[in-house]
């Protein structure tokens, strides 16, 4: 076939482009893919059970903010890196924002504690299982990301996929704050952190793989 | 307008009548097509010297990939450096493919040149679309067939076949994405 038998080819019938195409397609992922991860913990791991005590303090809208934050950031990196062509500019200081600003309020809290208390504010209760409960809650998003950005046009595949995984991690942890009893900034700074990179990691390693188009 | 924001009539030119193209404008979406192939085609001829053979795959294989992704442009954003980084995407991933790096003469790093020149003499492309065509299955070839290039409307074809409407639609778009996979396999 020739290329001007492909050009026309290509320009009949051509279907008029919804508008807003790429940002439907993250909402219909990022919605099918929370809600499979919102039933994962509730059926795992359950609300924690002074949720409705919990939401009072200061301390569950910092870390819910943190988390936010993250989402916010990781989400326009994901949808500029699924369009050829436009740039980061300043996502990644947007990224690194609230990781500064938790860390701050870490470095605050570590501050003020009794030195023998300090161990205790980093580790909390449960870090041991907190990066991988929120790794694998990011699962479901990752896939249904991964999905949406299939049919896009990432051209930087390490770095889409590594943003694919921050976002799906971000939102894992959204989730798992329901479930998680820790608010201590020490710990959300270093153990949902590396939750949330975890996914990120793994994302960066399998994107030139998934995502080739 | 280059990277740098600087206003070109011409690329402003282009850019409507690719907005118009995604607005359902079937001749507007031509003349985008045609002018861009004609660019791809200096584009790749310039950076594929020792590849001339490769040149035509290329362009066809960009412009199939253009008209599939042609959903992830924002029309707030420069024309020239979306479709330079869709060429130079398919360029590193045909050298790539190849393990040829070396034929890479110049350096893919400037946007602005992606519609500096343009080039109409075409040569004919290696791989054979047609050939490919009937490679799909039937609910994504018919469609491709009818629509494409019998010029039936939608409902036409969806009366020929006796497939749904949607599935018409449906069938266009994941054929000529398979399309575009299937030239990557056998190139």
């Amino acid at each position: 076939m020739r290329t001007e038998d492909l050009v026309r080819l290509l320009a009949t019938s051509a279907e008029p482009v919804p508008r807003h195409a790429v940002e439907r397609r993250y909402a219909l992922a990022l919605g099918s893919g929370l809600a499979v991860s919102a039933l994962l913990m509730l059926d795992l791991l359950g609300l924690r059970p002074d949720l409705d005590q919990a939401v009072h303090l200061p301390m569950f809208w910092v870390r819910l903010g943190f988390v936010a934050g993250l989402i916010w950031a990781s989400l326009l990196a994901t949808l500029r890196l699924s369009r050829p062509g436009s740039r980061l500019d300043r996502v990644p200081t947007a990224l690194a924002a609230p990781v500064l600003a938790i860390w701050a309020i870490a470095g605050l809290a570590l501050a003020e504690a009794a030195p023998g208390a300090r161990a205790e504010l980093i580790f909390g209760a449960t870090w041991r299982s907190c990066p991988w409960l929120i790794a694998m809650l990011s699962v479901p998003l990752f896939a249904a990301v991964v999905w949406a950005l299939r049919g896009l046009a990432p051209t930087r595949l390490p770095l889409a996929g590594a943003a694919a995984g921050l976002l799906s991690g971000s939102f894992g942890a959204l989730v798992y704050c329901l479930h998680c009893p820790e608010l201590d900034a020490p710990f959300v700074g270093t153990w949902y952190l590396l939750g949330i990179l975890i996914p990120a990691l793994t994302g960066s390693l399998v994107g030139p793989r998934l995502l080739r188009w | 307008m280059d990277d740098r924001g600087q206003f070109d009539p011409y690329e402003e030119r282009l850019r409507k009548s690719l907005l118009r193209g995604l607005d359902g404008d079937d001749s507007a979406y031509h003349a985008f097509l045609k002018d861009l192939s004609g660019h791809l085609r200096a584009y790749f001829r310039k950076r594929l010297t020792r590849l001339p053979e490769e040149v035509e795959d290329l362009v066809q294989e960009a412009l199939l990939a253009i008209h599939n992704q042609r959903h992830t442009y924002d029309a707030s954003l420069p024309l020239t450096a979306w479709v330079h980084a869709i060429a130079k995407y398919k360029l590193v991933d045909l050298l790539r493919r190849r393990a040829g790096k070396e034929a890479l003469q110049d350096p893919l790093e400037d946007a602005s040149q992606v519609l500096a020149a343009s080039d109409s003499e075409a040569t004919e492309a290696r791989f054979d679309l047609n050939k490919l065509l009937i490679r799909l299955p039937d609910r994504q070839r018919l469609p491709i067939l009818y629509t494409k290039l019998q010029g039936l409307s939608v409902a036409e074809t969806s009366e020929a076949t006796g497939m749904s409407k949607s599935a018409v639609k449906v069938g266009v778009h994941r054929g000529l994405k398979a399309l575009a996979a299937l030239i990557r396999k056998t190139t």
